[in-house]
């Protein structure tokens, strides 16, 4: 397999810390081995879901309500119609408990009759048949009869609470009381939809033992696992899920594929055949899980030299019908919402209610890009106000080492907030640019807002804008969500002389299959591809925790570290003298299969208390910045982003090129969160539910991204890494606002920034500052 | 070419009429009998296995579905089975003739981190290859503007762009570079930050 030299990310940036070549790092390998299922995904061989062929499988389909909140009175199936030929599921074929479990095990895997539909497009039956034309012809046979009750759109008049939180510290009176300058502002983000271009796609085979096999598109094997286990009332053998080639996830298949899991499952177990439920894109965004909407409210206070001395926040998530993941989405959103900065005196709360609308849940960033939005554009607002740059202002309030977050946790380490900060301002050249809007915005005629057409001198029909922003995420597990699971990974050297990595963190083109055989082949001395990375069934992996959080290099990867050197270990104690790399092939013929369990155990000194919301609420932090550069098209208010500077701290590089790829991929989703993507909803329901009317950035929409890397390793883990997949999702958004306000001079609390916001804001509708 | 039945999949009514068709799917010729209704995408997925070629939306959206027809990019969810009748369909498993002899375009989406998930991949190499024949030396601008109809959701397209430059080197008779040396010095045209 060839290899690649090492090389930095950046070439121009002074003072870089990026990758050091010479350094040597555990789990990075001396070159860079390639994706491992690349040339199977780009000749068409690697195998997604649908792409799956069991015969004699029946295909199957979801009966979802038409109504965001009504009692389910009956299901009527025509009588017309010859039902012996397919298969119907309800809620009374339910062998288990109905629930999809999850945290608070409230939404049902199928509407009972009697019971209540909380949601529109809520599953209440199934449909299987042996080919589509007939689902297609026998869907609108089945009619729900129902009684409307009222339902509940606004996350603000909901009396039923999923979650709250409040953590103070200092005297927030007294903070306000010594500042020279109050802003206040509230911002609203709406839902945004995963949109993995891979649908959900699952298929279910019934096992001779009465359980069943799961091949699905999904991040997380174990929590379909569970899921199985308690609604279909199986064995831990009888459940049994395996996470094909997954097309994207992004949060999207963390939780859902439970659902869909259970559906074919119950199809599945009735038809006696396998079923495949593979979703089409409208019935993908119409149904499942998107990132919460949320209203942020900001007061902050500041001395006149630009010091933070009082943050009051409040965050109110819409957590649609069910709880799914909230609480731990609110409580990530809560803990970000004062962003990278220090302050004595902060009062944050939050609250995450109950809507008729589809239940949220996981996306990338996790309720920490809703907040951290709000508290950058406080930031600047800020700035703006003191007439000071949003630089220095950022300067003088960031976190540095040993400084205190809300939560009493002190920040021992891995402190990169400035760095970060300094490296945008640096290789954007943020001040020149800066200046130069500004000389550009006072020829057009002292800003931006004037209107368009005759008033507008010269002919420049384009502004250029530039903006800043800063952001911080909490690595791995919120609190003490590591040590709760409890997670096992495992290296192998098996009988035969084979050396496998087993967890059940899948691949969703992040770089798993890639990167953990490089950890272990670079502990053990070997080739990476030398090492073998298991399936990801749970048959055969144990549960080394979900693949989310930005957790897999950190955490899974710091325990395969260890696996291996414990492997390692016991391979060269039997073989005195003998490195690993000469000595395991004999060593497995003489001493058969050696098989190291590593558990997951608390990081030392990290310690959270859940129901007081105090002390290290994660055991580090990685730092991220963004500086977004665009223009504004003055008449029709369109925003094109030329290029985005990111620049993120993901503690240690354990591959830079995949590394890279994320940075990129997220950035992009993160403009595309700040000036296109929207999800219309009307009476709970979303209107523009297809890949025609949900638009995601095109090749032509994206920006040009640089990325810089920086390392501020964390010392709890093997090899420092903190994990990259989120982190650059919540800074991007901000600076794009802040570089659209720089060009137009007004303020879109709201997201997206679309032409019409803008062009409101720019008449004078909208975008005063509050304060 | 072999026909795979897969049971039970093909999406299909017993009782319709079905029509003779006649293509060359790459390079071979299948004679087919198919519904009128129905999409190249399926016959291609459900009736000859060529699983390559991918699903992603129900609006033409998407474009991992794109396979050459008669030598131009199409989406094959766009166009109906009988409607290709006589034309010649070339899909992704007619690339490279196994993972270890990756076609140049292929070789440099491994080198160059031109994917992720990977769904879209197919679909890009296809949309590629035709603006390639047409233009073997695009211009950023020109390759982003060929792809913009195909979706990708992981990589924020840069990868791809460069992954296309550096293939299309090489079908030019350039030597293949590294990722490092690309990014070295990027054939890119992007804007410098204080253009
Ligand atoms: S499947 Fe989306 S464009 Fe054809
Ligand atoms: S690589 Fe995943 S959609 Fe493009």
């Amino acid at each position: 397999m060839p290899t690649r030299a090492f090389t930095s990310g950046v070439q121009t940036v002074e003072r870089a810390l990026v990758v050091d070549p010479g350094q040597r790092v555990p789990g990075r390998a001396a070159g860079f081995p390639l994706r491992r299922e690349g040339p199977a995904k780009l000749t068409g061989a690697a195998k997604y879901t649908d792409d799956l062929v069991f015969p004699g499988a029946w295909h199957g389909i979801t009966i979802r309500s038409t109504e965001a909140h009504a009692k389910l009175v009956a299901i009527e199936l025509d009588p017309d119609v010859d039902w012996s030929k397919v298969v119907v599921a309800t809620a009374a074929d339910i062998p288990g408990d109905n629930v999809v479990a999850s945290i608070k095990d409230d939404q049902p895997v199928l509407v009972p009759v009697g019971g209540v539909i909380r949601h529109h497009a809520e599953p209440v039956a199934l449909l299987a048949a042996p080919d589509k034309e007939t689902l297609r012809r026998l869907k609108g046979r089945i009619r729900l009869v129902t009684e409307p009750l009222p339902p509940v759109f606004d996350p603000e008049q909901s009396d039923h609470v999923f979650a709250k939180y409040e953590v103070t510290t200092g005297d927030l009176a007294l903070g306000f009381a010594g500042a020279d300058l109050i802003v206040e502002g509230t911002y609203r983000v709406g839902h945004q939809e995963q949109l993995y271009i891979e649908n959900n796609a699952m298929i279910a085979v019934p096992g001779d033992d009465g359980g069943i096999v799961i091949h699905g598109s999904l991040q997380c094997p174990y929590y379909v696992h569970k899921a199985l286990k308690r609604a279909l009332r199986l064995t831990h053998v009888q459940a049994r899920v395996i996470a094909e080639e997954t097309g994207g996830g992004f949060g999207g298949k963390e939780e859902y594929p439970s659902m869909i899991a259970l559906h074919a499952s119950l199809l599945a177990l009735k038809a006696k055949r396998p079923v495949r439920m593979i979703y089409e894109r409208h019935e993908d965004i119409s149904a499942t899980t998107k990132r919460h909407p949320a209203i942020v409210r900001h007061r902050s206070g500041v001395t006149k030299d630009g010091v933070l001395v009082a943050q009051d926040v409040e965050v109110i998530m819409d957590g649609g019908a069910y709880c799914t993941l909230s609480p731990v989405v609110l409580s990530r959103g809560l803990l970000h919402a004062g962003g990278p900065y220090r302050c004595p005196n902060v009062r944050l709360r939050a609250c995450a209610t109950r809507t008729n609308t589809p239940p949220n849940g996981a996306f990338r960033g996790f309720g920490a890009p809703q907040t951290e939005f709000a508290a950058e554009m406080q930031l600047n607002r800020i700035a703006e106000r003191l007439e000071m740059s949003p630089a220095e202002l950022r300067r003088r309030n960031v976190y540095r080492l040993n400084d205190t977050t809300p939560t009493g946790q002190v920040l021992r380490e891995s402190v990169a907030a400035e760095e970060v900060l300094e490296q945008a301002l640096g290789a954007s050249h943020f001040e020149r640019i800066r200046e130069r809007t500004a000389r550009e915005s006072a020829e057009r005629g002292g800003s931006g807002t004037i209107p368009p057409g005759p008033l507008r001198s010269g002919d420049r029909r384009v502004a250029n804008g530039i903006g800043l922003a800063l952001g911080w995420h909490g690595a791995g597990f919120t609190g003490s969500g590591e040590v709760y699971i409890g997670s096992i990974a495992s290296v192998e050297l098996t009988a035969d002389g084979r050396i496998r990595v087993l967890t059940a963190n899948t691949e969703m083109g992040q770089g798993t299959k890639t990167v953990f055989p490089q950890m272990v082949a670079a502990e053990l001395g070997v080739p990476s591809d030398w090492v073998e990375y298991a399936p990801q069934d749970t048959a055969e992996v144990p549960d080394s925790g979900p693949t989310v959080a930005s957790r897999t290099v950190m955490v899974v990867g710091g325990l395969v570290i260890r696996a291996a050197r414990r492997l390692k270990a016991a391979v060269e104690e039997r073989n005195p003298g003998v490195p690993f790399h000469e000595a395991f092939r004999d060593d497995a013929k003489a001493n058969g299969a050696t098989r190291i369990d590593q558990k997951f155990e608390a990081y030392p000194g990290v310690v959270f208390d859940d129901a007081t919301y105090v002390g290290d609420a994660y055991p580090a932090y990685g730092w991220a910045a963004a500086v977004a550069s665009v223009e504004v098209d003055l008449d029709t208010a369109e925003v094109t982003v030329r290029d985005v500077i990111a620049v993120d701290d993901v503690g240690k590089v354990i591959h830079p090129v995949l590394c890279e790829g994320q940075v990129e991929g997220g950035t992009l989703q993160a403009v595309g969160y700040a000036t296109l993507e929207e999800m219309k909803v009307r009476d709970g329901r979303y209107l523009n539910d297809r890949l025609a009317t949900y638009l995601i950035p095109t090749a032509m929409d994206a920006p040009h991204i640089r990325t810089i890397l920086v390392e501020a390793p964390f010392s709890g883990a093997p090899h420092g890494a903190k994990g990259v997949g989120e982190l650059p999702m919540d800074v991007a958004a901000p600076a794009v606002i802040a570089a659209i306000h720089d060009a137009t001079g007004v303020w879109i609390h709201d997201l997206p920034a679309t032409p019409e916001r803008i062009l409101a804001a720019m008449h004078g509708d909208r975008g005063a500052p509050a304060a | 070419m072999e026909l795979i039945h897969r049971p039970a999949s093909a999406g299909t009514a017993a009782t319709e009429a079905r029509i003779a068709i006649d293509l060359v799917v790459n390079g071979e010729r299948v004679a087919l009998e198919v519904e009128p209704r129905r999409l190249l995408v399926d016959v291609l997925r459900e009736d000859l296995d060529l699983t390559g070629t991918k699903v992603g939306c129900d609006t033409s959206s998407c474009g991992t579905c794109t396979v050459h027809l008669d030598g131009r990019a199409v989406k094959s969810c766009t166009v109906l089975a009988v409607q290709a009748d006589g034309s010649a369909v070339r899909t992704v498993e007619d690339l490279a003739p196994d993972s270890e002899h990756l076609h140049p375009l292929q070789a440099a989406f491994v080198e160059h981190h031109g994917l992720q998930c990977g769904f879209c991949t197919p679909g890009m190499l296809m949309t590629a290859l035709d603006l390639l024949a047409r233009d073997p030396d695009p211009s950023d601008g020109e390759i982003r503007h060929a792809i913009h109809g195909n979706l990708c959701r992981c990589t924020g397209y840069q990868s791809i762009v460069a992954s296309i430059q550096e293939g299309a080197a090489v079908m030019r008779g350039e030597p293949p570079r590294t990722w490092t040396e690309a990014h070295a010095a990027p054939r890119s045209t992007a804007p410098a930050p204080d253009r």
